[in-house]
């Protein structure tokens, strides 16, 4: 593993910020650190950075023990939350920060800022000051100053949290592009699941500072191996006595289970409307309809369970207050420590993979 | 300024502008010194008339320029100490906390309380006014550098540390840009205090300054060569202070000052 975290734990005051972490990253990976805020994936970042230090554990990068280095001499490039741009230097200064330290001449200098301006889409601003720009500019800009000492590490601290929505969502596509281009090991902290899962190529969940799960984004949508992460991930209903459902049974020791909207397919039949699975249906009554945009969100009452599903916005009308059918394909059940998916029994025999 | 997006009448701008204010106190001044004699209450005309006199006579001249030329000199001084001093005391915590105390405890200790003591210590010439300017001017400069420095936005120190910069350059590149704004606050609050202060020192002791025009004015009978006097201090002040924040826009405007 190109970065290692080993046994790291850290305290502030009485909060555990980091609980016995430990995970590998491959170089070259570009990584979502990934949980609640104060689930202590800041401080992670900070402790690799080495603006902060643990107060047990190793950290690896490339087989080196970077524990008593500082920050200036583990080569990193750290890209913050408020950008962090010094005010008073232009656009060109900024980025030519770092070089000027590493001492390289005027003509590297003038050529690399070029570049680098060139990368982050944003040529011929050498001039302007950070105050001249937007929210957007100034993240791009932070990214070149920290992309242009060649750092072997990129981190980036919930780099998108301060700027508008829409502008957030491109600049999602054009980081992980950008990061692509240049190959740089990269590990970005976000709150925001969608961001980690639409961006990155490993996750790593934490909560209360442990742990929960490191995967592919894919893995830990399908494979949820913790309750946390069961509840963390997707939009997720957290019901009990899922054994009442038809073509559940109850699995021994978990009692409760999560039910995502994409296991729940609703159905508003007339009278001489037939379904396969009509019989492995609950009767439900809605109790509410929002619209999403691409489509309708669904609230539905189950003699006392309730469960979300989603509808197709050509589809015919669901009002609050109508009674449908509800079929559940599927579940995650999970006791403290463990999840299980479950199948609708009706289902099990075909082969059907619903996500 | 909040009002600005609203678009101001012409009224409201002349209201604005500050003109009616002073038609206002000059009549108010006009009206009282009716029923005053001239040695008591000068008109805005006989102030007017004086400093005509004064002026023709080349005091008025000869004493603002002593004036400003104790000021300019104590004031310097204090940039001089109390920046360099402020900027070392704000960066290290410990010496911040060792030096604290003394300055709360000489914050309640005005110049003009320690006109006497210096003039035992440093003679009656202009030695012991500068270094009661140097007194009154380094207080604010150096409270406010270290302000300056001690509040530099700790993800900017990060952000250079990030990209190799060991301590010393961190000080230079990020710590005393970051203190400017704070550091330019200080030497304006210096400099009014220096023009307060000056006043008072040439009127306990001395034989020019507009502190010695003011107090001498009562020997002679002549009140309206003390209202020349203090309508020329707050000209002074007035156009040193605007002078001074016009220049600090122009050229620190990246360094936060507004």
């Amino acid at each position: 593993m190109y970065i290692e975290l080993q046994h790291i734990n850290k305290t502030f005051g009485d909060l555990k910020a980091s609980d016995d972490v430990s995970f590998g990253i491959e170089k070259g990976k570009l990584i979502g650190l990934l949980g609640p805020s104060g689930s202590g994936k800041t401080t992670i970042l900070r402790m690799l950075a080495g603006l902060e230090k643990q107060d047990s554990g190793d950290i690896l990068i490339d087989g080196r023990n970077v524990n008593g280095l500082s920050p200036d001499r583990r080569g990193i490039g750290f890209v913050f939350q408020s950008y962090a741009l010094f005010p008073y230097l232009t656009v060109f200064d900024n980025i030519a920060y770092g070089l000027r330290i590493q001492k390289k001449d005027k003509a590297f200098i003038k050529s690399r800022v070029a570049e680098l301006l060139e990368l982050v889409g944003l040529p011929g601003l050498e001039k302007r000051y950070p105050d001249q720009l937007s929210g957007g500019q100034r993240q791009r800009i932070a990214l070149a100053r920290a992309l242009a000492p060649s750092p072997e590490l990129l981190l980036l601290d919930e780099p998108f949290a301060a700027i508008d929505a829409k502008v957030r969502k491109e600049l999602r596509t054009w980081l992980r592009e950008t990061i692509d281009k240049i190959g740089i090991t990269s590990i970005f902290v976000t709150h925001d699941q969608d961001e980690a899962i639409e961006v990155a190529d490993e996750i790593v969940i934490t909560n209360n500072g442990k742990v929960e799960q490191v995967g592919s984004p894919a893995e830990i949508y399908l494979n949820p191996r913790t309750p946390f992460v069961a509840r963390f991930i997707g939009q997720s209903d957290v019901i009990e006595h899922y054994s009442k459902l038809k073509g559940f049974e109850h699995v021994k020791g978990k009692h409760n289970a999560v039910i995502r909207p994409e296991f729940v397919e609703i159905h508003k039949f007339t009278d001489n409307e037939h379904h396969d699975f009509e019989s492995s249906m609950e009767d439900a009554v809605v109790t509410g309809v929002f619209f999403r945009g691409n489509g309708y969100e669904v609230r539905a009452d189950i003699d006392g369970i309730g469960v979300t599903g989603r509808l197709p916005l050509g589809d015919a009308r669901i009002y609050k207050g109508d009674r449908v059918k509800v079929l559940i394909k599927q579940l995650y059940t999970f006791d403290a420590s463990s999840t299980e998916m479950i199948t609708n029994k009706a289902l099990d025999r075909t082969d059907l993979y619903y996500i | 300024m909040a009002d600005k997006t609203k678009k101001d009448g012409v009224a409201a701008k002349i209201l604005r502008s500050g003109v009616i204010s002073w038609i206002i106190v000059l009549a108010v001044w006009g009206l009282g010194s009716l029923n005053y004699d001239e040695y008591f209450l000068p008109s805005p005309k006989e102030t007017l008339d004086s400093m005509v006199v004064l002026i023709q006579n080349g005091t008025l001249f000869a004493d603002i320029a002593a004036s400003a030329g104790r000021v300019v000199r104590g004031w310097l001084l204090a940039v001089v100490a109390g920046v360099p001093l402020g900027l070392l005391v704000g960066s290290f915590r410990h010496v911040r906390w060792l030096v604290e105390p003394i300055l709360s405890f000489f914050r309640f200790v005005p110049a003009i309380a320690l006109t006497t003591l210096f003039l035992m210590w440093f003679g009656v010439g202009d030695e012991s006014k500068i270094a009661l300017i140097i007194y009154a001017a380094f207080f604010p400069i150096f409270v406010n550098t270290i302000a300056g420095v001690a509040s530099t936005d700790s993800s900017l120190i990060e952000a250079a540390s990030c990209m190799g910069a060991k301590k010393l350059r961190v000080f230079f590149t990020v710590m005393v840009p970051s203190a400017v704004s704070n550091i330019f606050t200080g030497v304006r609050l210096g400099l009014s205090s220096s023009i307060i202060c000056i006043i008072a020192a040439e009127m306990l002791v001395g034989s020019d300054g507009l502190g010695y025009l003011i107090n001498s004015s009562k020997l002679y009978y002549k009140t309206g060569w003390a209202f020349a006097g203090i309508v020329s201090l707050a000209v002074l002040g007035f156009i040193a202070d605007r002078l001074l924040l016009l220049i600090g826009r122009k050229t620190l405007r990246h360094f936060g000052v507004k």
